[in-house]
This record gives C-alpha cells, sequence and structure tokens, in this order.
C-alpha cells in the first residue's frame, strides 16, 4: 500500500517547542489536505504517550510512526524515538536505528533531506525552538528542492539556537512569530 | 516560482537504482529490496567519507575485485545494543519462557545479529533462568567485519554502561559485571556464553532455512527492507519456526499487513512477540 498524500507539511524542533506544537494542533481544521509530519527530539527511555494523549484530546488521529505506513491526507504523524524517520518515494514511512545525527535520533535533518527529495515543491517545513543546530540543513534541503520554509521568530522562541541556525543556512524562509505560525495552520493550506 | 539548484550533497533516485543493478549484475549482493532513502542516505555517506563521486563508485564496483564486499559491510546497519528496549526481555522471559522449558533442547537464532548484542543478552536471559544448557544459539549477519567482531564478544567499556542500564531495567537479578571481564577500557563477554553461540554468514534477501528454530530474534532489521522483501523474509522465519515457536520483530515493525499473520497468534502487541500456530 502506498500513501495518498500529494502535500507534507513537517515541523521539526526540540527544547521548548511541544507547548507551541500543542497549540497548533489545537487550531488545526479537521480537514486539512495534507498529511503533517511532527518531529521533536525526546528520549527513547522514558515512553511517553504523547500521540495517545493528543489524539484524545483532540478527538483525531494522531500516530506514533510504523515502519513502512503510507502517508494519509489529514493524519497528524510523530516520529517516534529512537529511530530516524524517513520518506520512501512510494510516500510510505520507514525507519532506520543507524547512527546518531547532530547528536540526535530522530534527527530532524534525516526527515527534512528524504521528504524533501521525495514530495519536493509539495513539501512545506517548520523550525522551532531548540538547544542544537538539527534541522538547518534539512531546511536548506526543503529549500533546495523548492518547497516552502518557515522558522519560530527566534525572540519568540523558548531556545533560539535552532530558529537561529535555519536563518542562518536557507535563504528564502518565512519568519513568523508564534501566533502567525498557529493561524497559518488554523487556516486551511490547500489555499497557499 | 521553483529555484532550480543542484544540490551536490545528494544522488538521485535513479543513480540508486544503477548501482543497485550494478551490483546485483557483478555479485551476489542484490539490495534491490532495501528501503531506498535509507541505503541512498548511507551510499551518500559512504561517497563523502571515501572523498568519490557517483563515477568512482561505479568504476570501483566494476573493476576493483573485492570492492563490493567492502562497499556492501559499509552500507548495512551495524547499529545495536545489549538489552535494547528492557520491556521487551522482560515479557521474553514472561511470555515465552515457559513454553521454552518445556523443550529438551532448544535451538534460538538472532538474525541479522551485527555485532552480536542481541545474541550475548539473550544467553545471558537463558542462563539466568537454567535454559542455557540445553541452548544453542545461532547470530547470522550479511557482514563478515561485524560477525568477526560478534565472535571476539569485545565491546568497550563506554558502551557497556549504557548496556548496564538496560540491564539493570530488563528485571534479571543478576549483576551485570557477572557476565564479563572488564580489562583497561574493554569487557570481553564470558566464555560460557561464546561457546554457545555460533556466528555465521547468511544473507536474509538470497539464502534460505538453514535449521529448525524455537525462537527467532529479528528485532530493527526488516525495517530496511521494502515490502515484498519482508514477506519473503517472514516466509523464511515462519519455515524455519517449529509448531508453537516465537518470532519476535522490533517495537515499530509487526505483522500487521502481511498475508503470513494469519499463521501466528499475538503474544504481545506492544512487543511484537508472535507464536506460531499453524
Amino acid at each position: 500500500m502506498t500513501g495518498n498524500a500529494d502535500k507534507i507539511v513537517l515541523i521539526g524542533g526540540s527544547a521548548g517547542s511541544l507547548l507551541l506544537i500543542a497549540e497548533i494542533l489545537e487550531q488545526l481544521p479537521v480537514r486539512l489536505g495534507y498529511a503533517l509530519c511532527i518531529i521533536i527530539h525526546r528520549s527513547p527511555t522514558f515512553s511517553s504517550e504523547i500521540e495517545q494523549n493528543l489524539s484524545k484530546k483532540l478527538n483525531r488521529p494522531v500516530v506514533a510512526v510504523l515502519d513502512k505506513m503510507p502517508i494519509e491526507n489529514d493524519i497528524i504523524y510523530f516520529a517516534p524515538p529512537g529511530y530516524h524517520l524517513l520518506i520512501e518515494p512510494d510516500k510510505t514511512f520507514a525507519l532506520d536505528s543507524s547512527e546518531h545525527v547532530n547528536y540526535s535520533k530522530p534527527s530532524i535533518d534525516v526527515l527534512f533531506e528524504t521528504c524533501a527529495q521525495v514530495y519536493q515543491t509539495n513539501c512545506s517545513a517548520f523550525l522551532l525552538s531548540g538547544a542544537n543546530t538539527d534541522g538547518a540543513h534539512g531546511l536548506k534541503t526543503v529549500e533546495d528542492f523548492g518547497g516552502k520554509t518557515f522558522i519560530q521568530k527566534p525572540e519568540d522562541a523558548l531556545i533560539d539556537t535552532m530558529p537561529l541556525s535555519g536563518i542562518q543556512e536557507t535563504h528564502t524562509s518565512t519568519i513568523l512569530k508564534n501566533q502567525e505560525i498557529i493561524r497559518y495552520f488554523s487556516y486551511n493550506l490547500r489555499s497557499t | 516560482m521553483v529555484r532550480v539548484t543542484h544540490n551536490n550533497d545528494f544522488i538521485s533516485f535513479t543513480d540508486l537504482d544503477e548501482i543497485v543493478y550494478l551490483l546485483k549484475n557483478i555479485s551476489e549482493f542484490d539490495l534491490s529490496g532495501y528501503s531506498k532513502s535509507s541505503l541512498k542516505r548511507r551510499i551518500e555517506r559512504f561517497l563523502i567519507v571515501e572523498k568519490m563521486d557517483l563515477v568512482d563508485l561505479k568504476n570501483a564496483i566494476l573493476n576493483i575485485d573485492g570492492f563490493e564486499n567492502y562497499f556492501v559491510q559499509e552500507l548495512v546497519v551495524n547499529v545495536t545494543e545489549m538489552f535494547r528496549d528492557p520491556e521487551f526481555f522482560k515479557q521474553l522471559k514472561a511470555k515465552t519462557f515457559p513454553y521454552l522449558e518445556t523443550y529438551p533442547q532448544l535451538r534460538l537464532w538472532s538474525a541479522g545479529c551485527a555485532t552480536g548484542e542481541e545474541a550475548y543478552s539473550l544467553a545471558i536471559l537463558l542462563k539466568e533462568n537454567n535454559l542455557l544448557e540445553r541452548s544453542f544459539l545461532y547470530g547470522t549477519d550479511v557482514s563478515l567485519k561485524a560477525l568477526d567482531f560478534a565472535r571476539k564478544g569485545v565491546y568497550p567499556l563506554t558502551k557497556m554502561k549504557s548496556y548496564t542500564d538496560n540491564f539493570n531495567k530488563s528485571g534479571l537479578t543478576s549483576e551485570f559485571s557477572s557476565h564479563y571481564t572488564a580489562m583497561y577500557d574493554a569487557a570481553i563477554i564470558n566464555n560460557e556464553y561464546r561457546n554457545k553461540i555460533l556466528f555465521s554468514t547468511h544473507n536474509l534477501v538470497s539464502d534460505n532455512v538453514f535449521n529448525e528454530f524455537q525462537l527467532i530474534l529479528c528485532r530493527n532489521v526488516m525495517i530496511y527492507f521494502d515490502k515484498e522483501l519482508q514477506e519473503r523474509v517472514l516466509n523464511l522465519f515462519y519455515q524455519s519456526l517449529a509448531l508453537f515457536g516465537f518470532l519476535c520483530l522490533g517495537t515499530k515493525e509487526s505483522l500487521y499487513g502481511h498475508p503470513i499473520k494469519s499463521k501466528f497468534k499475538i503474544v504481545d502487541s506492544t512487543l511484537n512477540i508472535y507464536q506460531k500456530i499453524k
């Protein structure tokens, strides 16, 4: 089975990004017209129940990605801790437990880079608060393959290392305040 | 407007297909069933480390004797841990050992064992439950280099530290340090474990059944394969299992969506432990 999502939106964040992500998700319309994939750095040692809690709270599918899962419209996916998450050309997810990248597993770079090459202009990516530079190179790759890139305004980020390195690496990124990011997601993206 | 850029960090999926095709034609290695994005990343990484470009790589595959062995060994992922997912080892003991205890002799297979940590973890768990005497373990992998490492059973102490954390959460009662001898900056796994495991080459893509087992561990190996190849490997495991034998997959893998699922009973749905029932 291959995925049906023609468009994908990625959100990458680390320390200090989870609250904003929760706010974004609460404002999402039911019909998205794209797949939303969220990747945050978290430890595999503590089995976290982010997905189940959010799913219950939002009353919609929030899925921890399993290997070879097809990518489908209107579903919110989370990268599982302890694995890299990659996108296959047939629009399925693939997992990889190879070496850490930027001291991270999952690495935002790995997801952004592989997704950009498959979805190209149909991939948009957001880089949020975080304490290391993971994601910046991935964001540049999304840009290079014709996708739209967005960065949380460093002043609005709890920890600005990640947004700042994103700004440094890319040329065409839109810098957005928290409220602008939330508003962006509250509309149906099909018009953009 | 689409900005057209040439990003030199990446090879294209067409390039990937060409390399896989070349390799398949000149060697026994068929990587066509591997997950594409992951394999492509490994090749890109290989090119950077070896300071090669695509032309160099194709040349080397065609013209350098033995290059394909080296290349494939660098591509396969050998990252593993002892007692990875401690909860798995707890449940493995609780849910499969009562069955395994009823056999006078046990054969167990760690498929895609890489550097051997999983096989040694299993051996230690068996020992603590008085099952090691009657057990024999096979550890197989496609990488000769990884197998050499596994046979030695020597691991850096820095790694043993994090393995100790895993071990302590696995519900075992012994001291982790009683299973190895530390010397300088390395630890060697006790002889009794090394003598119980045969590490040998086996390619899940092309090789067949070689024995009958009561338990097969293959965690985080099939994630590198596409659905069709996963199908083949699952069939191979099915044929290699004794009736009521167990198959254990990684925590993010499952038999879901595979036709062979109907021949297995789910023993643990989160940790993906299955039992062959027909």
